[in-house]
């Protein structure tokens, strides 16, 4: 209520300002301006970029864990999912993705036998089944883990097109409408890229 | 084994793996004010090497101490900014 050392203050604000209030602004100012610097520093966090082309069961969760992994550390992270990296983003499709019975020698079956109608799903189920036991995360978990932490998982425009998918057919949260032109900007500025 | 640190959340992690132990520690550090501690209960093995590259590679944290006991893993992690 320094009516002295502040008249023109006063008169131009109309009424008059508390001593307490303006010390309360000048310090919430204070505060703003130095989260302005830290944001600023934010800036030049890390950046990710994955191109998710896989669709199988095992080849769904590096990217995700990778993504979500590199969102903990604060870094800007965008997953490019096209082709069949597209049905990890698919509602319907990723609760049915498949492992491969075939071509793996690490499974304990001949090529031969893999190739036998049936022996994909066996596969995937025993895979399902090992990863509960191990408290791994199904895929729709890291998903959901994924979009909470701020990464940003894309589905290639061109590829829903090319597979006759529609845009509401992917989880809520995921970037529909872009293309490559929109994965290399943000490859361009990443300090990590990966195919995957 | 009660702890040195005066303790403001608890993180039970255990039975998760890989990357869940990180991933749950950054929310809950999210949560934390300036100066309060978390302590993250973990079974994953894998936890000692991630947490501490995790806290490492991370603004605004500072893993304390890492305890390895019988098929638990405890970390501290500090939230310093």
């Amino acid at each position: 209520m320094s009516a002295e050392n502040e008249p023109s203050a006063t008169e131009t604000a109309g009424p008059e300002i508390d001593p307490e209030e303006f010390a309360a602004l000048r310090e919430r100012v204070e505060e703003l301006e130095a989260s302005v610097v830290e944001t600023d520093t934010g800036d030049d966090g890390k950046k990710m970029t994955i191109v998710a082309t896989q669709g199988t069961f095992d080849m769904a969760y590096p990217p995700l864990i990778l993504a979500s992994t590199a969102a903990a550390f604060g870094w800007d992270v965008v997953v490019f999912h096209t082709f069949w990296g597209l049905d990890i983003l698919h509602e319907e499709n990723s609760q049915d993705l498949k492992l491969s019975a075939v071509g793996n020698p690490n499974m304990p079956l001949p090529n031969a036998i893999a190739a036998l109608p049936g022996m994909d799903a066996m596969a995937t189920k025993m895979m399902e089944k090992k990863i509960d036991e191990n408290g791994t995360a199904t895929i729709e978990e890291l998903i959901d883990l994924s979009l909470e932490s701020g990464v940003d998982l894309q589905a290639c425009q061109m590829t829903i097109e090319l597979m006759d998918y529609d845009e509401d057919d992917f989880y809520d949260g995921v970037t529909t409408g872009v293309g490559a032109a929109t994965a290399i900007q943000h490859m361009a500025e990443s300090d990590v890229q990966l195919l995957v | 084994m009660s702890s040195q640190y005066d303790i403001t959340e608890t993180l039970d992690v255990k039975g998760q793996s890989c990357p869940m132990p990180v991933v749950k520690t950054k929310g809950a550090v999210d949560d934390l004010d300036e100066g309060q501690i978390l302590e993250v209960v973990a079974t994953d093995s894998g936890s000692m090497s991630d947490l501490a590259g995790w806290a490492e590679g991370t603004e605004g944290v500072t893993l304390l101490d890492q305890v390895e006991g019988d098929d638990v893993y405890k970390h501290y992690v500090e939230k310093t900014a």
